[in-house]
């Protein structure tokens, strides 16, 4: 067992360590610090009441309940899917494996324009998927679908690489305990398995949420951001600002950041129960 | 002179690690520092060399004060219990290591990583990695690395304790040879008590952060000074008594002391440790001395049996060499060859140094 | 990990999962790929070559460079500050580092434009030294800066933490100075976690579209990065132009996850068992 760590007291450090950490301080508040700092000031300077009443227009509204939609369809489909994919990379050995934990991550590394354009190149009118809808008069392209898949796209690995560590270290000696006793796969799966794994999947998902919120660059091209029909929140904040109506941009702006702050604090929250 | 630390005193928060703790070690001596987990061995060590800094108190190296001088300054080897190897440097750059820092040239730093490799006997592993080596051969690159240095003093924390027990004895077996050739004052820690008796030339025996005594292994398993250091050297039986005209009388039964006297001047609740090779076993008692007991359990240990008794509703163990054949239940009677008698009251007083082949006598 | 026979719902499940990703992964970019097969190597390289999107594709590999080198410095120097030291606050700002985790890109974009717009005090005092942030390239470098921060901290971060402390004081006590120890030891395994840390930020960098887009516009040869150039395109409904220009970027992320693949199994060379 390792000896505690003794971490220096604020008595004992030398003038060039004490100079370092008021550097990284420094970097840190101006980078991050400072441009909260601008929403917040808006926030003070107009009042929240201002803020709200310019988001009762119908526009923000609904592009508000599209990003709540996109939301909860991404953290549906990709939790459930997450936590499958989680078990067969884990649990299960077969040729290509390899490759396909690169693939997980390739939603990461890829420009959210470029997802965009490859999800409109395959499911747009002309192409492989999208012609055989198109042919029953269903839109995927520039319609409630295409978003969808979008947001599902850039928000699939979270989940995914949140749950397999967990589940690594957890190994498969209590699923086997339980199974001797008697328990059912489907049993083992709910009783034993998923309460291990039960905070790196609620951090996955804090992820993921978080990223659905605020995913742009993919929506924005496959949706066509169409007024009041496929105009997710980010789209709508993008829209009010290159129309020069600074004051909706900004109100959509907090509400999403407070969002953002929420979701921060749940991270933080979960991150420490996760240890 | 080689190393002396002077009443150091170091606290850890609430937690007091090392309460008033002094002692000398002698150039070319090679001490241990033993006592159970957490009382404060380690925190010692790391005091001497400079890794801690003491709240009170001095340590001196070869006469001179070093209170004011970093780790780096010190020039004293330590060896970590977990080696601390550099994952990232072979065998060979972990024992260069020191030389490089001193900005040797590489033929020098070559020949001399070359005497070591010999000295550990690692032939053959020059280039690997420590994620490549065993837990021993990991442990003797450590000690190469530290020795490269060319310390004066050599420190070692729990040395062996993350080796199973074979490599255990033969490395501190193989540590001891290796103090010889080199003559460098070393201290070493550890909890166990069988390694510091069969290597070192003196035992510092530490509890609860303080020193309970200094002496030879002879000295200390023959002649514990308080309860503590009898009962955490070898095996012994403790026993609850009471001093009563000149006997000692266990539950009921009395020992007479005959012309031996204890000192008048103590307490009546006393202890009485026996080590179970003191303890007799007889198939008929044949004096007053002999107490009837019953025995409860037996254990072959191979060279002797180990034997539970029962003597007037006291348990006591007995090391029983006569190669006789006993049985459960079997009713026997005991004797005691010799044991020491201390005090009740935290036990810290002993009332004679020895009843040595006296025990009772009539 | 025991290797247990395949059973029939072991492979449902794994059919499933093969599905769902080949469907939303693999074919998207199979579609791109044949895409461009059908344009034609000619005039996908004449699309690239043209000077809107080679200027394009050039500052953004500046920028993401510059970005990725600042990076590895203050990332560093972050992760160090909160593994070594404690000081007030301390909870909260390694939290903070974060924040661009959490907050969507065009309200960083907004953010920004708040705070450095030629409106703003720090914009106007810039402007007096000719500075301008917003719809300039120091915007872009601002954006970039904020959303790609936390990669080097957070992937350098659990590396230090995990390191054996005594590696350190067995160097101070073989005579070595903090300056040669952290040169010596410290660095060199810290490496392989900055390098991940760099590639993820670079990867990025490369990528961030909904900040820059704000911050700085897309004004040809000025501050329009090949996101934006793509996105471009596909309004103006050039086919090609997308296509050959979003080819580049994924080979290049192609490239970075391997990288990082291999960074991440550098890193554990020398794991013990």
């Amino acid at each position: 067992m390792k000896p505690p760590k003794p971490i220096s007291t604020k008595s004992k450090k030398k003038p060039a360590e004490l100079a370092l950490i008021a550097v990284v301080i420094s970097w840190i508040f101006l980078l991050i610090l400072m441009p909260l700092y601008g929403i917040a000031k808006e926030v003070f300077h107009n009042g929240l009441h201002a803020c709200f009443a310019s988001l009762n227009e119908p526009a923000a509204v609904h592009a508000f309940y599209l990003t709540l939609w996109l939301t909860v369809g991404a953290v549906a489909v990709n939790t459930t899917l997450g936590i499958i994919l989680a078990l067969v990379l884990v649990r299960q050995e077969f040729k290509g494996k390899l490759l396909l934990d690169g693939l997980i991550d390739l939603p990461f590394a890829v420009s959210p324009v470029v997802a965009g354009f490859m999800l409109i190149t395959l499911f747009g009118p002309h192409g492989w998927i999208g012609s055989l809808f198109e042919a029953r008069d269903i839109k995927i392209i520039y319609a409630f679908p295409g978003m969808m898949i979008a947001t599902l796209f850039v928000t699939f690995p979270f989940v995914v690489r949140e749950v397999v560590p967990v589940l690594r270290e957890f190994g498969v000696d209590q699923e086997e305990a339980a199974f001797v006793l008697g328990a059912s796969k489907w049993q083992t799966f709910w009783q034993v398995t998923l309460p291990s794994i039960k905070w790196g999947l609620i951090y996955g998902v804090t992820l993921t949420m978080a990223r659905s919120i605020g995913e742009f660059g993919a929506v924005l091209v496959v949706s066509g951001a169409i007024i009041n029909k496929t105009q997710s929140a980010t789209l709508y904040v993008h829209q009010k600002f290159t129309d020069f109506d600074y004051g909706g941009a900004f109100a959509a702006s907090i509400v999403l950041a407070m969002l953002s702050f929420f979701t921060l604090i749940g991270m933080q929250y979960i991150q420490k129960k996760k240890v | 002179m080689g190393i002396s630390i002077q009443n150091i005193q170091k606290t850890f928060g609430d937690f007091v690690a090392v309460d008033n703790v002094s002692f000398d070690v002698q150039k070319g001596e090679l001490v241990a520092l033993l006592g159970p987990s957490g009382c404060g061995k380690s925190t010692i060590l790391r005091i001497v060399a400079g890794l801690e800094q003491p709240d009170k108190g001095s340590v001196f190296l070869n006469g001179r004060n070093v209170n004011s001088f970093s780790a780096q300054e010190r020039k004293v080897g330590f060896v970590f219990q977990h080696y601390a190897l550099f994952k990232h440097m072979t065998a060979e750059q972990n024992i260069g290591f020191a030389l490089k820092i001193q900005k040797k040239s590489r033929k020098e730093i070559a020949n001399r990583v070359a005497q070591l490799i010999d000295l550990v006997k690692l032939h053959g592993y020059e280039k690997h990695y420590p994620s490549q080596l065993s837990g021993g051969q990991r442990q003797r690159v450590a000690l190469a690395r530290t020795l490269a240095a060319e310390p004066q003093i050599l420190l070692l924390d729990e040395p062996f304790g993350a080796l199973d027990l074979k490599v255990r004895e033969s490395l501190a077996g193989w540590l001891r040879e290796m103090h010889d050739k080199l003559n460098v004052t070393s201290i070493f820690v550890t909890h166990d008590q069988n390694e510091a008796m069969e290597i070192s030339d003196k035992i510092i025996v530490i509890n609860r952060g303080a020193v309970e005594q200094i002496g030879s292994a002879r000295e200390v398993y023959e002649h514990p000074q308080n309860k503590f250091v009898a009962s955490f050297i070898g095996n012994i039986n403790v026993i609850d008594a009471v001093l009563k005209n000149n006997s000692i009388v266990v539950k009921g039964t009395t020992y007479a002391l005959g012309s031996r006297r204890i000192s008048e001047n103590l307490a009546n609740d006393i202890v009485l440790l026996v080590r179970p090779e003191d303890i007799v076993l007889t198939q008929e008692g044949d004096d007053s001395a002999s107490l009837p007991s019953t025995i409860k359990a037996i254990r072959y240990k191979g060279g002797f049996i180990e034997i539970d008794l029962l003597v007037n509703g006291v348990s006591v163990t007995a090391f029983d060499f006569t190669k006789n054949e006993w049985e459960i239940n079997q009713e026997v009677f005991i004797k005691f060859k010799a044991f020491k008698v201390f005090e009740t009251v935290d036990g810290h007083k002993a009332i004679r140094q020895q009843l040595e082949h006296l025990g009772y006598i009539e | 990990m025991s290797v247990k026979k395949t059973s029939s719902g072991d492979l449902v499940l794994r059919s499933f999962t093969l599905g769902y990703i080949g469907l939303l992964i693999i074919l998207p970019v199979c579609a791109v790929a044949s895409e461009a097969f059908k344009e034609g190597v000619v005039t996908i390289w004449h699309e690239v070559t043209l000077p809107q999107a080679l200027v394009s594709l050039k500052l953004t590999f500046v920028m993401a460079l510059i970005i990725v080198t600042i990076n590895i410095i203050t990332g560093t120097a972050t992760a160090w500050v909160l593994v070594r030291y404690e000081f007030p606050l301390k909870k909260f700002l390694n939290a903070l580092i974060d924040l661009p985790f959490a907050i969507p890109t065009v309200v960083t974009g907004i953010m920004l434009v708040r705070l450095y717009g030629p409106k703003s005090i720090i914009g106007g005092f810039l402007k007096q030294f000719d500075i301008e942030m917003i719809f300039n390239k120091p915007g872009i470098v601002l954006a970039l800066l904020f959303v790609t921060f936390p990669f080097v901290v957070r992937s350098v971060q659990p590396v230090f933490l995990e390191m054996e402390k005594e590696m350190e004081e067995a160097a101070q006590t073989l005579g070595a100075t903090p300056v040669e120890i952290f040169f010596m030891i410290i660095l060199p395994t810290l490496f392989p976690s900055m390098l991940t840390g760099a590639a993820l930020s670079l990867s990025r960098a490369l990528g961030e579209f909904g900040s820059v887009v704000i911050v700085a516009g897309n004004i040809p040869f000025k501050t329009l990065v090949a996101p934006v150039y793509i996105y471009g395109e596909i309004e103006s409904h050039n086919l090609p132009g997308a296509t050959s220009v979003s080819l580049v970027l994924l080979a290049i992320s192609f490239l970075i996850l391997v990288a990082i693949h291999f960074f991440q199994k550098w890193s554990r060379r020398h794991e013990t068992a």
